[in-house]
């Protein structure tokens, strides 16, 4: 590659707009301006210096920060579109048909539009997913890009510099001292500087006073915690980092945990709680009536003993008990489980009577434990039910059978046998709640519902994600990277002392204008330097200034 | 005085407070004589600063003495969260006073606080119980924080229309004139909403109705301002009262859509009347005010203000509400509307910082965007809390 060569003799490479060595400007533009680009000091980046190859037109393309800002403003659009309506992980339908159904009957034919278009899942959308993706890219290739050349010339600094150079920086004076010896003048700014804990090296007559360089660094940083952030959110795809299940315990039962090998729960206890206040304005508004207080499950964890049978709940150990509430899940080994949602009230046995119709007579009870019905109720050695059928969540009939909708006890329903010592054939009944069906006509007994006993349901979910370490981590060093560059700033102050001890004197900041503009008033006063000037206040600007404090 | 009379009462020395800080900023600012004015300015400058010292003291106060009488940060409804945010608005203003010396600032600060706490105070003030979720000191960190950097930054704002009123000429017909004084208009819509609330809540209306809702169930909803568009399908049970003239789809909430359409009106009539009184747009009253003001000072209180909010924020919306996030639900991010929005906050404020590296992004163009991000929090206080996130809020686990 070709290098420009500097008057002062210094090879640069190409793309340089300032010498690496004394600082003169080295393109036209950069001749031309009245203060000079220092962004990386002037040293080239990679990005200006080729634009060859393919790969070398991509690189510049992610690397342009032009590029990386349209980015971001384009991942900020895609994402504020997911808001407009509900996203579909928020509305409680399973299936396409009755989500489709679902946003058209809810927001008419612009839901629907909003479905089909697949905004209804944003955010899973492959091309949502490359938007991010690329805005990844930019930031590693804008990192790599500028973050290089930016450490080799803050490392490289000299002390002297052109005096082409320090004209052209934002602030700048020169002239004679006020008054005093000027022998002592740069002893007496050294001693300042220092005292407002800026490094300072000296070079002949020349001086280099520096503060918060390393604040520099502070965005490639941030960039860098950023990426470890992204690439840890991916983690999750990599088969046994990331499990997330969910299940239902009944009270009393104990299951095994799904994507938890050997481990089992036990729900001894589901507790829900209602604050018992008055109602309150806010409440009226949005006509809700009693709020919750607390969603409990008490629950024990065990663990199979090694030698057990795998997926046998037996050789149990209990490793933990706990009260699972919300915000306060139960961790055991990078597992967590959370209290998601529950059921009340579910039939877990019913009490029948069986009766005769007529007399009203009782011949004994019959209890029928649903999760784990008998096939015969033996009542004495004449009497007896039998159970020909069991429809747990009874949906009506089909070709004349009856059918279930879902295995839960939600509308429990039985086909019974009755046999009595004067109907030794036994009588059929099918009896589901509020109904009783008699498919051989007028029977001379009755299967009378007498009870119910209810018990409550947790719903808990059971995550690991291993991934969170590398999110912690990668945030954390995001949160270093920005507060180091947000609330330190790089500042330089460069002082040469010409011949005749007068002095011409130049200062950068990165930002905090206002900060090192304080530092300069206060060397300017100890040292008695010439005033200084800040070459971006306009003319027409600084008519209209008052006191800077208004 | 039982401690939540007190902790309203603080609240209301606050307001005042702020109220005449404004008129003393206004004062400090306003010195047209070249002899004398600065020290004049000075003086009136240092009592503002007291007098706006002493309502944040206040406002303090009223946020703990809530806080002991609930039991729990007093962030949990509009009200709470907004009159804090109110707050922090406040002491953010005076960090960046004592940074920057700058007492022009007040004169857009504390109207923009106290155009916040009023409308705060439209909201129920009702102490109410929390929901599960909400009980986590997580959430009590996340959101303090979140509101915090929402104030720095809202400080860029401040320093940003300052600057738009400087150096927008009125008498030349422009672009940025044009969305300056429609700035200034939002901020009399607000007191329209503030007024007509009140007023209707001073007479006492109150207009009940049935209404069927998107899954197609009977509602009841009362209204306290006179219905202009009835909800879907709605049936009015109160007597002479106003029936409404358009009735809405179901999607829409037509009683919040009634509240906007009477801030709009009186908020309207405000507008028409003081410059048919004073004759002359908003921006040209408030630009003689602030010629003293240095832009490029202002500029760089712009910038300073969300690099320093910045890392706040992304502290408070972004990591403490990923813990939290994550210690509820299991899940660190969800993808909840409040969730996206605190997300495009924060690129937005990225992508202002990516623009201050370039030239030409400074001063006007700046303060534009500032402008715009204080456009975003509120469309988040606002907005995503009333009508997005309102879709399965309160009540939901
Ligand atoms: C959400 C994504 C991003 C965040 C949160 C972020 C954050 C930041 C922050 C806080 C700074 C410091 C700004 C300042 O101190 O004024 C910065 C600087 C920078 N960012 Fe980003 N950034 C993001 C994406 C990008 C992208 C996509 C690019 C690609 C071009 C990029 C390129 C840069 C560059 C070149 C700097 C200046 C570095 C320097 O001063 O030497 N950033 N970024």
């Amino acid at each position: 590659m070709e290098k420009i060569i500097c008057v002062c003799g210094h090879e640069n490479p190409a793309g340089t707009k300032l010498c690496g060595k004394c600082g003169r400007p080295l393109t036209e533009e950069a001749k031309s301006s009245k203060i000079v680009d220092m962004k990386y000091d002037g040293a080239a980046i990679r990005s200006k210096t080729r634009n060859k190859s393919m790969v070398d037109k991509i690189w510049n393309f992610f690397s342009s920060v032009k590029v990386g800002i349209s980015l971001i403003i384009i991942n900020l659009i895609a994402a504020s579109i997911g808001t407009i309506f509900p996203q579909e992980f928020y509305i409680s339908v399973s299936t396409d048909a009755e989500k489709e159904a679902y946003y058209e009957n809810t927001y008419g034919s612009l839901g629907k539009l909003y479905y089909e278009l697949g905004l209804s899942d944003v955010y899973s959308s492959w091309w949502f997913q490359i938007l991010v993706g690329m805005l990844a890219i930019s930031i590693i290739v804008a990192s790599i890009d500028r973050g290089i050349p930016l450490h080799r010339s803050l490392k490289n600094q000299r002390v002297k510099r052109h005096e082409s150079f320090l004209k052209r920086q934002r602030i700048i004076a020169e002239g004679p001292i006020i008054n005093g010896d000027s022998a002592n003048t740069l002893n007496l700014i050294e001693e300042k500087m220092k005292k407002l804990k800026y490094k300072v090296r000296r070079d002949g007559n020349a001086l280099l006073a520096e503060r918060g360089r390393f604040s520099r660094y502070g965005p490639y940083i941030n960039h860098v915690g950023l990426i470890i952030f992204l690439a840890a959110v991916m983690l999750r795809l990599v088969p046994g980092f990331y499990v997330d299940e969910s299940m239902w315990v009944r009270e009393g039962e104990m299951r095994a945990v799904p994507g938890m090998e050997g481990y089992f729960i036990e729900n001894e206890k589901f507790i829900l709680e209602m604050h018992d206040n008055e109602k309150t304005e806010n409440q009226e508004l949005q006509g809700v009536n009693v709020v919750a207080k607390n969603y409990q499950t008490n629950a024990k964890l065990y663990k199979q003993t090694d030698d057990a049978v795998p997926g046998k709940a037996d050789d149990l150990e209990l490793v933990k008990e706990y009260s699972i509430r919300v915000n306060h899940p139960l961790q055991h080994e990078g597992y967590s489980f959370y209290q998601m949602d529950f059921r009340l009230n579910e039939i877990k046995a019913m009490n029948f009577v069986l009766t005769n119709k007529e007399t009203g007579e009782s011949f004994g009870e019959v209890h029928v434990d649903l999760t784990n019905p008998q096939d015969e109720y033996v009542i004495n050695d004449q009497t007896k039910v039998q159970l020909l059928g069991y429809y747990p969540d009874f949906s009506g009939f089909e070709n004349g059978e009856p059918q279930t909708a879902t295995p839960n006890p939600n509308n429990p329903a039985f086909i019974f046998k009755m046999t009595t010592p004067d109907k030794p054939e036994g009588e059929v009944s099918f009896v589901a709640i509020q109904q009783t069906v008699e498919p051989n006509g007028d029977n001379a007994y009755k299967m009378a519902f007498k009870s119910v006993e209810t018990r409550n349901m947790t719903g808990l979910t059971v995550h690991k994600d291993s991934s969170i370490p590398f999110l912690a981590i990668g945030g954390a060093i995001f949160m270093i990277g920005v507060a180091i560059g947000s609330y330190w700033n790089h500042r330089r102050l460069w002082v040469e002392q010409l011949d005749d001890g007068s002095i011409r004197l130049a200062a950068h900041t990165n930002k905090n204008w206002f900060g090192i503009k304080k530092d300069i008033d206060a060397v300017v006063e100890f040292a008695h330097l010439p005033k200084y000037i800040d070459q971006s206040d306009d003319d027409a600007e600084k008519e209209k200034e008052g006191d800077s404090t208004l | 005085m039982s401690l939540i009379s007190l902790s309203g009462n603080l609240l209301y020395v606050a307001f005042i407070a702020y109220l005449v800080g404004t008129l003393l900023f206004g004062g400090a600012i306003k010195s047209s004589k070249p002899d004398g004015a600065v020290s004049r300015a000075d003086k009136w400058g240092k009592l503002a600063l007291i007098v706006t010292i002493i309502g944040f003291l206040a406002h303090l106060s009223y946020f703990i003495t809530r806080w002991i009488h609930k039991g729990h940060a007093p962030v949990s409804n509009m009200f709470e969260f907004t009159t804090a945010f109110g707050m922090f608005i406040i002491a953010a203003f005076i960090l960046i006073y004592y940074m920057y010396r700058l007492t022009a600032l007040g004169l857009v600060a504390l109207p923009v606080a106290l155009l916040i706490i009023g409308y705060a105070a439209m909201f129920p003030n009702s102490v109410d119980p929390l929901v599960p979720s909400l009980q986590s000191h997580w959430l009590t960190i996340h959101v303090i924080t979140a509101a915090m950097g929402q104030s720095i930054l809202a400080i860029s704002a401040v320093a940003g229309l300052l600057y738009l009123l400087k150096s927008i000429n009125p008498k030349i017909q422009s672009k940025s004139r044009f969305w300056m004084e429609a700035v200034l208009y939002f901020g009399v819509l607000v007191i329209g909403f503030i007024l007509a609330t009140v007023l209707f809540k001073g007479v006492g209306y109150e207009a009940d109705f049935t209404y069927i809702d998107t899954q197609k169930a009977e509602q009841e909803i009362t209204y306290n301002m006179p219905a202009v568009f009835g909800m879907n399908d709605y049936t009015l049970l109160t007597e002479n009262v106003m029936n409404p003239i358009v009735e809405m789809p179901a999607v829409i909430n037509a009683k919040k859509l009634t509240t906007v359409f009477w801030s709009f009106i009186i908020g309207s009539v405000i507008y028409i009347i003081v410059r048919l009184v004073a004759r002359r747009s908003i921006l040209s009253m408030l630009h003689p005010l602030v010629q003293k003001v240095n832009l490029n000072l202002l500029d760089e209180v712009g910038y300073r203000s969300v690099l320093i909010g910045f890392p706040v924020f992304t502290l408070g919306a972004l990591v403490f509400a990923m813990i939290w996030a994550q210690e509820a639900w299991g899940r660190y991010w969800g993808w909840d509307p409040k969730e996206v929005w605190a997300l495009i906050t924060w690129l937005f404020y990225a992508a202002y910082l990516h623009l201050r590296l370039s030239k030409g992004w400074e001063g006007k163009k700046s303060a534009w965007l500032a402008v715009v991000g204080f456009a975003i929090i509120l469309f988040n206080l606002i907005v995503v809390n009333l009508v997005i996130a309102g879709l399965h809020s309160y009540a939901a686990n």
